[in-house]
């Protein structure tokens, strides 16, 4: 089980990130937990600065636009 | 890593030499296009049963000419724009920011603001994540004005529609009350001003990512990536600017223009700024109306007034703001660059 946490302040791109995050964890068979971050506060202190941001299991993996897919499944599967 | 993670979902993603193609090509088709809006629009503008000479004519001719050749413009503008700002990040540039003391720390993050990508949903997170750094406010505030003020889309745009004199006039003085009024709010020591959480906040874990490797190709994605998003966004205001524009080109008569507008009322321009802030609108969207008003003689100040007003002060933002400033910093930033902006008017509508 991988705790996913998306942050944002609710743009549309924030909910692209989190719907490719669900669609690649289904794909890939991997059980996650997705939560969004939308309060700035939280944001702030996860260290993101330029959003969306995802972290994975409390790891901070990227900040700023959407994430590349393939990208995206490493983290999941690593 | 295993086989599927090669296979792109969507399984659309071009090869890398069409991009090396691709991008050249629709460059010269855009540009081949460009040359023929003139005879477009005015063709486009026969189709209508109305003179061409006429009040609805000239609205009319204009509206046609201006929506595509805005559109394209913005399209080009856009693109080279996020290419060119993939290099750049706020993490890169808080790094460069940080520590920066110095009086040059202004004019450098007014110079970031403009090259550092960021869109203003996420400017509430990067205000903390650059003031938690420890840039100092004024410095943190410059980049924030600049970076919308001074917008390669406005500079752009101005400088096909108005022309290279205005658009180089803007530029120096936009990036001139970005850098002043981030001086003078550093001076004023509002960090006490801040919300309480926010000073309390000590200085946070920095997101630590690794840096990544852009290829060219890459560039040229998040240049594309930009142009869907901006252009799918900015449209619609760029429809009503031009629809403005087009109803004061062909209706407002111009000696009621140089009544209001003209050099010779010196309120116009506070006025213009009172008028210019509750505006909601962005560069791509103000700078049809500009062209309309320049062209029907109103003042360059006044002119130059209401359009910094409309995109460097606007009210959505300031609501955005308001989660990590008090009312009382956010009156204070807005009579700083209020101050700056009626001080450029002012000085064009006298010297000119």
């Amino acid at each position: 089980m991988k705790s996913v946490k998306v942050y944002g302040p609710g743009c549309k791109r924030c909910e692209a990130t989190e719907a490719m995050v669900r669609e690649a964890a289904t794909r890939l068979g991997v059980e996650v937990e997705v939560e969004k971050v939308t309060d700035a506060k939280s944001i702030a202190m996860a260290g993101v600065m330029s959003t969306p941001g995802v972290s994975v299991d409390g790891k901070l993996v990227h900040a700023g636009g959407l994430p590349d897919a393939a990208k995206l499944d490493g983290w999941l599967t690593a | 890593m295993t086989i599927e993670t090669h296979q792109p979902p969507a399984g659309r993603e071009a090869p890398d030499w069409l991009w090396y193609i691709g991008v050249p090509v629709a460059g010269v088709v855009l540009w081949l296009v460009y040359g023929q809006l003139i005879p477009f629009s005015e063709w486009a503008t026969g189709l209508f049963p109305v003179e061409r000479d006429s009040h609805t004519g000239e609205a009319i001719a204009f509206f046609l000419y201006d929506v595509p050749k805005v559109l394209l413009l913005l399209t080009g503008i856009v693109f080279i724009t996020g290419v060119l700002r993939s290099w750049f990040s706020p993490e890169k540039t808080r790094a460069i920011l940080a520590g920066k003391r110095e009086i040059w720390g202004y004019p450098l993050a007014a110079l970031l603001g403009v090259l550092t990508p960021f869109c203003s949903c996420s400017s509430v997170p990067l205000f903390i994540g650059f003031v938690s750094a420890g840039i100092p406010l004024g410095v943190t505030f410059s980049f924030l004005i600049a970076g919308p003020l001074v917008g390669p889309v406005g500079l752009g745009l101005l400088y096909a529609l108005v022309g290279w004199k205005i658009a180089t006039i803007y530029l120096v003085f936009g990036f001139s009350i970005a850098t002043v009024a981030g001086y003078v709010l550093g001076r004023m020591r509002l960090e006490r001003y801040l919300q309480d959480w926010v000073r309390e906040m000590n200085a946070g874990p920095v997101g630590d990512l690794p840096e990544e490797r852009l290829t060219l190709v890459d560039r040229l994605k998040v240049g594309m990536e930009q142009v869907r998003e901006i252009v799918g966004k900015v449209w619609i205001w760029v429809l009503v600017g031009i629809g403005i524009g087009a109803a004061i080109h062909g209706y407002v008569p111009e000696a009621m223009m140089l009544k209001i507008m003209g050099g010779e009322a010196w309120w116009s321009v506070p006025a213009a700024v009172v008028v210019g802030v509750p505006m909601y609108t962005n560069a791509a969207g103000v700078i049809p109306i500009v062209e309309a008003l320049l062209g029907k003689g109103a003042a360059l100040g006044t002119t130059l007034a209401f359009m910094m007003s409309v995109i460097a002060l606007s009210l959505p933002e300031m609501v955005i703001l308001k989660q990590v400033l008090s009312y009382r910093l956010i009156a204070i930033f807005i009579a700083v660059v209020s101050a700056g902006i009626l001080a450029t008017g002012f000085l064009f509508n006298a010297i000119l």
